[in-house]
C-alpha cells in the first residue's frame, strides 16, 4: 500500500510537470471550463434538454431567451449543450477508466506470467488489432443495442489493447530488475510482487495511458452518436449533430450545429495537449535539459 | 513436422492469417444472427404471401435450417462461388453490392492519403528542421488539432464553410444528379465532388503525417552524417533532401503501407457527411436498415485486406530482416 502511495507521489511530481509545459496547462484550463459547465449544469439558465418547447419557438436563432437559439422541437440548444457536456465527461472517464483496468491487469499478467497466459493475452491483442476499428465498433453497437452503459462495455472491450501491449513491455524489463528479485528472494509472492513492486512502478505510464483513452472515449462517443448508434434517450453532442443531420436542418440552422462540433473539438483538443504534455515530459532527459 | 527457413515462416504466416480470416467468419456469422428482429418477417410483413413463399423466402435468403447448417451452407458458397449471400433491402448479390461501393472509397482514400503524404511531408520536414521555432510551433499545433478533429466534424466545418457560404463546392454526392455530362466535363464534376469529403479526410492523415515526419527528421538530425554532410559545405536544402529526408522516410513508408491497409474503412465518417457513395456510406446504411448480409460481407472486404497487408509486410520483413527468418514467427 506504501509504495501505491509512492506511485502516486510520482504523479503529483507529474502533474507539476504538466501545468509547467505550455500545452498542458492549455489542456487543464479547458478542461476546467468543461468540468465546471458539467458540475454546474443546473444552475446555469438551462432547462430539460429533451423536452419539446412551444411551435412559435422552432428553429429560432439565439436571442436573449435563448442563448444559442432553438433546435426543430423547439428545444433549447444551450441547455443541450451544457448537459451534452455531463455525458461526454462521464463517458470519457468511466471508460476509460474500465479500458485502462482491463488493459493494466492483462498486460501486468502477461509481462509477469509469461509463457501460456502470456501467449493467450497476446494472441488475443493481435487479433484485435488486425480489425477494421470503427467499422468494429459500428457493427457492434449495433448488435448490442443502444444505450450508454453498451457504449462504455463497446468501449472497454475494444480499446484495451494498446494499454495491455504498452503495460506488458514494461513490465517484462521491471521483472528482471534487482528490487524485484530482492522482494522475490525473501519469499514474496506472485500478488505482492505484481500489486506492491511492479504497479507502483508503472503508474505514471497507467496515467498517461489514461489520459489517451480518455480522449479516444470522447472520440468514439461522439462519432457513434452522430452516426444514430448512441442512447437514444440522452442528449450528447454527437447526437445533436446526429438530429441535426437526419432532420436536414445541418445547413440551414449554424446555430444548431456549430456550438456542439466546437465543444467536441475543444474537448478533444483538451485531452491532446494533455497528453502530448504528459509525453514529453516522460521522455528521457525532460527534467535534466530543464534543469528540474 | 518443422518447417526450416523461409518456407516454414512463409507456410507459418499464412496459416496463422487463415485461422484468423476463420476465426473472423465464424465470430461475425454469430455476432449478426444475435441482431434483434426476424429479418424476413420484418420485410415481407405481407398477409398475401402464402406459406410456401414465406419458406422460399427463408431459404434464398439462407435462413433455413439450424444455425450449423446455415453456417456449413455459408461457408460452401463463400469458398466454392466466392458468394456472400443476398442483400435483405437491395435484393441482389452481396458481392455485386460491395464490388459497386469499392472504387468510389478507393478513390476518396487514394486522394486523401496522397494530398496528405505531400504536405504532411513538406510541413513536418521543416518544423522538425527548425525545431523549436516559431514555426514549429504552429506546425505543431496545427498538426495536433486537424489530429484530434473527427472527420465527421472536420467534414461538416468544410461543408458549411466551402458548399453553403461560399458555394464553391457541391454539398455531396458522387456527381450532378442527371446532369447529362460526359467525358471531360463529367470528370471534372466527379472532382468537384471529391474536393471536399477527401480534404476532410486528408486533414486528419495531414496531421499524422507531420507529426510522425518531424520525430523522424529530428532522429535523424542526430546522426553523424548530417553533421558530415554539413561539414562538408553542402547546401542545407541539399542536406534537408539528400540526406536528411531519404533516412527519415522510413516510418513514413510504414505508415503509409498501414493506412492503406486500413483505407476501405476510414472513411465511413465523410461519406456519411458527404453522402459520398462509398463501402463507409453502404455500411452505415446496412446498420439503419439492419442489412445484416451486406453489413457482415462489407466488414469481411475490410478486415481481409488488412490481414492480407499485414501478413505481406510480415513475409516482406522476413525476407529482409536474417534474425527472423532463423528464429522463426
Amino acid at each position: 500500500m506504501f509504495k501505491l502511495l509512492k506511485g502516486l507521489q510520482s504523479v503529483k511530481e507529474l502533474s507539476k510537470l504538466i501545468i509547467a509545459h505550455k500545452m498542458g496547462i492549455t489542456g487543464i484550463v479547458l478542461f476546467a471550463i468543461f468540468g465546471v459547465i458539467a458540475i454546474f449544469a443546473p444552475y446555469l439558465r438551462t432547462v430539460d434538454p429533451m423536452r419539446g418547447g412551444l411551435p412559435v419557438n422552432i428553429l429560432q436563432p439565439p436571442s436573449s431567451q435563448f442563448w444559442l437559439g432553438t433546435d426543430n422541437l423547439a428545444r433549447d440548444v444551450w441547455s443541450q449543450i451544457v448537459y451534452s457536456t455531463r455525458i461526454s465527461l462521464t463517458i470519457g472517464f468511466v471508460a476509460a477508466f474500465v479500458t485502462v483496468s482491463i488493459g493494466t491487469l492483462l498486460g501486468l499478467m502477461a509481462g509477469y506470467f509469461r509463457g501460456k497466459i502470456e501467449e493467450v493475452i497476446m494472441r488475443i491483442v493481435e487479433y484485435f488489432m488486425m480489425l477494421p476499428f470503427l467499422p468494429l465498433m459500428l457493427v457492434s453497437a449495433a448488435v448490442l443495442g443502444q444505450s450508454i452503459w453498451n457504449v462504455v462495455i463497446l468501449i472497454g472491450i475494444l480499446a484495451w489493447t494498446g494499454t495491455a501491449r504498452i503495460i506488458r513491455s514494461q513490465v517484462l524489463s521491471l521483472r528482471e530488475r534487482a528490487f524485484v528479485e530482492a522482494s522475490r528472494s525473501v519469499g514474496a509472492g506472485d500478488r505482492l510482487l505484481i500489486f506492491g513492486e511492479i504497479l507502483p512502478n508503472v503508474v505514471p505510464l497507467i496515467f498517461a495511458q489514461g489520459i489517451v483513452l480518455c480522449t479516444w472515449a470522447i472520440y468514439a462517443e461522439a462519432t457513434l452518436a452522430f452516426l444514430g448508434l448512441g442512447d437514444p434517450a440522452v442528449m450528447s453532442w454527437g447526437k445533436m449533430l446526429n438530429l441535426a443531420y437526419s432532420s436536414g436542418y445541418l445547413t440551414r440552422a449554424p446555430w444548431w450545429v456549430i456550438p456542439p462540433i466546437a465543444c467536441i473539438v475543444l474537448l478533444i483538443l483538451a485531452f491532446t495537449f494533455l497528453g502530448t504534455a504528459v509525453s514529453d515530459i516522460m521522455k528521457p532527459g525532460y527534467r535534466e535539459a530543464r534543469g528540474l | 513436422m518443422t518447417l526450416k527457413g523461409y518456407g516454414g515462416f512463409v507456410v507459418r504466416k499464412i496459416t496463422a492469417s487463415l485461422i484468423i480470416i476463420f476465426t473472423m467468419i465464424s465470430t461475425t456469422f454469430v455476432l449478426f444472427r444475435m441482431m434483434p428482429g426476424d429479418p424476413v418477417k420484418l420485410m415481407f410483413n405481407d398477409p398475401r404471401l402464402g406459406k410456401q413463399d414465406i419458406e422460399l423466402m427463408y431459404e434464398r435468403f439462407g435462413l433455413n435450417g439450424s444455425l450449423w447448417e446455415q453456417f456449413v451452407a455459408y461457408i460452401r458458397q463463400l469458398l466454392l462461388h466466392g458468394d456472400l449471400g443476398m442483400s435483405f433491402v437491395q435484393l441482389r448479390p452481396v458481392m455485386d453490392v460491395l464490388a459497386s461501393r469499392i472504387p468510389q472509397t478507393l478513390l476518396l482514400m487514394l486522394v486523401a492519403i496522397i494530398l496528405a503524404l505531400l504536405l504532411g511531408i513538406w510541413l513536418g520536414t521543416m518544423a522538425g528542421w527548425r525545431t523549436g521555432s516559431k514555426f514549429d510551433g504552429a506546425v505543431i499545433t496545427g498538426a495536433l488539432t486537424t489530429y484530434a478533429i473527427p472527420s465527421f466534424c472536420m467534414g461538416i466545418i468544410l461543408l458549411l464553410v466551402f458548399a453553403v457560404y461560399l458555394r464553391i463546392f457541391p454539398v455531396g454526392g458522387y456527381s450532378t444528379p442527371v446532369s447529362g455530362l460526359t467525358g471531360f466535363a463529367y470528370f471534372i464534376d466527379v472532382a468537384r465532388h471529391l474536393v471536399l469529403p477527401s480534404l476532410s479526410v486528408a486533414l486528419w492523415y495531414i496531421g499524422a503525417y507531420v507529426l510522425i515526419t518531424r520525430n523522424s527528421i529530428i532522429d535523424v538530425l542526430d546522426q553523424d552524417y548530417i553533421t558530415l554532410a554539413r561539414a562538408k559545405g553542402l547546401k542545407e536544402s541539399v542536406v534537408i533532401r539528400k540526406h536528411g529526408l531519404r533516412n527519415a522516410l522510413l516510418p513514413v513508408t510504414t505508415a503509409t503501407g498501414m493506412y492503406l491497409a486500413y483505407a476501405l474503412g476510414g472513411a465511413v465518417q465523410a461519406e456519411v457527411v458527404f453522402a459520398w457513395p462509398g463501402l463507409g456510406l453502404l455500411l452505415y446504411e446496412a446498420i439503419l436498415s439492419r442489412d445484416y448480409p451486406v453489413l457482415q460481407g462489407a466488414f469481411l472486404v475490410m478486415a481481409i485486406v488488412i490481414i492480407g497487408a499485414n501478413l505481406v509486410v510480415d513475409l516482406v520483413y522476413g525476407l529482409l530482416d536474417p534474425r527472423i527468418k532463423v528464429g522463426g514467427g
